[in-house]
């Protein structure tokens, strides 16, 4: 008893500080934004002061916050949608009708991730200008799409296979035609997975910097471009960029917190057999 | 976007009579520094003057831009109207045929006011490629309270082995003031802009007349080692990851006795905002060495329109107007005299009010009129460019050599290995690029 108690207090402790430990840069950040540019940057850093507004005033007078999140909401959970709507009929193919061919199908998909997307920049940007797909939210989607497609896959293929083939046998039984199984029975019992994998497909786009800092200019630019337009070379900016990353990540800090949840449910889904 | 762009000029032949109410909007691409910033506050008022003109900004931070500009021009991509390039870009652009001819610049714009070596910057085969938005040199800034303590008298022109004489001099570490601050921060843009114009005054260059590199030559190795000693016994710890941000910092927070670097950050350090140290400022030339050839470098941002833009008399509209005397007046009686984009204008020098408010206005125009970066070194060179080489392997080689150096700044390798491994590496991408 006396044993396993004190096992137990030091794996919570144990978990608690490699909890602060990750907390830690997003709290530095976020005290940060309330300094002023020059305790910003001072050492010893402070960690008591006045705190101040000042770099959210200015950040909100130099560029449209909501404008750049309204962008981010939209290609994030529209590319997720899409990537669904895709990745659902896929794993259920490779699910429960494999061929031989279907694990190195998976491996192939899996690999196109393994390409450093800079390798590709210019074929896509001359692609996208060809179809006036620059600095549209409709390119940024299909590109945040193509990009989580094989994670997606993957993901909601090892959830699929969990299911029983009985199941879905005994609904076939019952009439129910390819759609009514997957919609049916499939999809409400693997609906922690697919949230899950749906959330970490938003925070994936969300957090994505590459493409879109190289195929928006304005109309398009979703909250890494806003990010990006902080930081400096000349001039003290580590309150101003601290604010607006304390910014562009609050959104998808909450929308986490409140889904831990699921999400918890979602990953250990299936692993315990 | 594009629809957008199809349907303007259409429309305007169709009802001559509306042109004011089909505004034409232009992206204008832009760096974040501070200069840039005041610029896109006052979009306003160039919209209220230009009520047929609309702007879009991209603002983005000096090497994301530069990056996604090349990306849109190299691709004839016509995202942008108007681009703020370097000095570094806008000759090897121009030779490229990307950017647009500024021939036709209106009367009022008074070119021959712009200083003569930025203008040259922005040239190639004699014409105008883009439009100083505003230009620097570098100069050294010294504590006059540590000097006079100390009983250093700084003469016109300081040398280099007075500075060191200095550092060693107002080097206080144990009270947190150290000799001298200096970039150390890798890249070409960082340490090595600082690098290459104390190279020069040590007499040596980036290429010989054939291209060849010549970073093991005498001059480099005498330049190096005095670097590296001289930051090793009186500079602050940790000066890898100095760049000029961290520099400016630390000087104005009070930790440097002296400090080389560019004359942009005059106007902030002057500042009681945002320094410490405002009263106690003192200015001198750069250093020099055994020759004044290229011992301060040139640089300015400057505004060119891409030949892909769609709207290109509108952006020239803009550049004319944002590199202008009046935008000039504009700035400093908005937001105040110590705030107008320097290093562009001798109108700007002439101007009572920002003598008066900027007394380090001469120091810089004398910098920037005495940088030559057609005769940047001892020796004859192939390139143009006081801290850099005009050609496009530059930003690798330059970033390359600057990591090795700041690798024998931290003592991971002896400054002889750290310029030998350099000369082997820029040898190795003239020779691929087809140089010899």
């Amino acid at each position: 008893m006396n044993q396993t108690l004190s096992k137990k207090l030091v794996l919570t402790l144990l978990a608690w500080f490699i909890a602060l430990v990750v907390f830690f840069p997003i709290f530095w950040m976020i005290l940060t934004s309330f300094k002023t540019e020059g305790e910003a940057v001072a050492t010893p850093p402070s960690l008591f002061f006045d705190p101040t507004l000042a770099g959210y005033h200015e950040v909100m007078a130099r560029a449209d916050y909501v404008k750049f999140a309204l962008n981010s909401v939209i290609v994030s959970v529209g590319s997720t949608l899409l990537a669904l709507l895709v990745a659902v009929p896929a794993a259920y193919s490779m699910a429960f009708l494999p061929t031989p061919r279907t694990r190195g199908t998976l491996l192939w998909m899996l690999s196109t991730k393994m390409l450093p997307p800079v390798g590709v920049l210019m074929p896509i940007y001359l692609i996208f200008r060809d179809l006036g797909l620059l600095d549209s939210l409709t390119g940024l989607t299909i590109v945040y799409m193509l990009m989580n497609l094989p994670i997606v896959v993957w993901m909601l293929y090892t959830f699929f296979k969990d299911v029983p083939r009985d199941i879905l046998e005994a609904g076939r039984m019952d009439g129910a035609g390819t759609l009514q199984e997957v919609l049916y029975l499939l999809m409400p019992l693997t609906l922690p997975g697919i949230a899950s994998t749906g959330l970490l497909s938003v925070i994936l786009s969300w957090n994505e910097a590459f493409w879109s800092l190289n195929l928006t200019t304005s109309d398009a630019a979703p909250l890494t471009a806003f990010i990006a337009s902080f930081s400096s070379p000349e001039g003290l900016f580590w309150a101003k960029l601290s604010a607006a990353s304390t910014m562009a990540i609050a959104p998808i800090l909450i929308l986490g917190w409140m889904t831990q949840k699921q999400m918890v449910r979602g990953l250990t889904f299936g692993a315990v057999k | 976007m594009r629809l957008q762009h199809a349907i303007i000029p259409l429309a305007g032949a169709m009802a001559l009579a509306s042109v004011s109410a089909n505004a034409e909007t232009i992206t204008v691409a832009t760096v974040n520094n501070n200069d840039m910033i005041i610029m896109q506050g006052l979009t306003d008022e160039f919209e209220k003057a230009h009520p047929d003109i609309k702007l879009d900004w991209v603002v983005l931070e000096e090497n994301v831009l530069r990056q996604r500009l090349t990306t849109d021009i190299a691709t004839d991509g016509g995202q942008f109207d108007v681009m703020t390039i370097g000095t570094y870009e806008v000759p090897i652009w121009a030779k490229q045929g990307w950017l647009t001819q500024l021939d036709n610049l209106p009367e009022d714009y008074d070119k021959a006011d712009i200083l003569k070596p930025i203008r040259d910057g922005l040239s190639h085969d004699g014409s105008l490629y883009a439009l100083p938005f505003y230009g620097e040199s570098s100069m050294m800034y010294y504590r006059k309270d540590l000097f006079d303590k100390a009983g250093i008298e700084v003469p016109e022109q300081p040398t280099w082995d007075e500075v060191h004489d200095w550092a060693s001099k107002v080097n206080d570490p144990d009270n947190g003031v150290y000799g001298i601050c200096l970039r150390g921060k890798p890249g070409w843009g960082e340490n090595m802009a600082f690098l290459s114009t104390l190279v020069n005054t040590y007499g040596g260059r980036w290429f010989d007349e054939d291209w060849h590199p010549e970073i093991d030559s005498p001059a480099w190795h005498k330049a190096v080692n005095f670097y590296v000693d001289l930051m090793n016994n009186y500079g602050p710890p940790g000066a890898t990851s100095n760049g000029f941000n961290e520099n400016q910092a630390l000087f104005s927070s009070g930790k440097c006795g002296m400090w080389v670097d560019a004359t942009s950050a005059a106007g902030r350090i002057y500042n009681p905002d945002e320094s410490k140290v405002a009263d106690e400022l003192g200015f001198a030339p750069a250093p020099i060495a055994e020759t004044p050839k290229g011992s301060h470098w040139l640089w300015s941002w400057a505004l060119a329109i891409p030949k892909s833009s769609h709207a290109k008399d509108a952006a020239q509209t803009f550049i004319t107007w944002a590199t202008s005397k009046d935008y000039v007046k504009l700035v400093g009686e908005k937001k105040g005299w110590t705030s107008v984009p320097p290093g562009t204008r001798e109108s700007t020098y002439q101007n009572a009010n920002y003598q008066k408010a900027a007394p380090f206005a001469d120091f810089v125009l004398k910098a920037i009129q005495t940088a030559d970066p057609t005769d940047p070194s001892a020796k004859p060179v192939p390139y143009t460019g006081v801290q850099y080489a005009d050609i496009p392997e530059f930003q690798a080689i330059g970033t390359q050599v600057g990591q090795m150096i700041a690798a024998a700044l931290a003592g991971q390798r002896s400054v002889d290995q750290a310029l030998s491994a350099a000369q082997r590496a820029a040898d190795r991408t003239m020779r691929q690029a087809g140089y010899y």
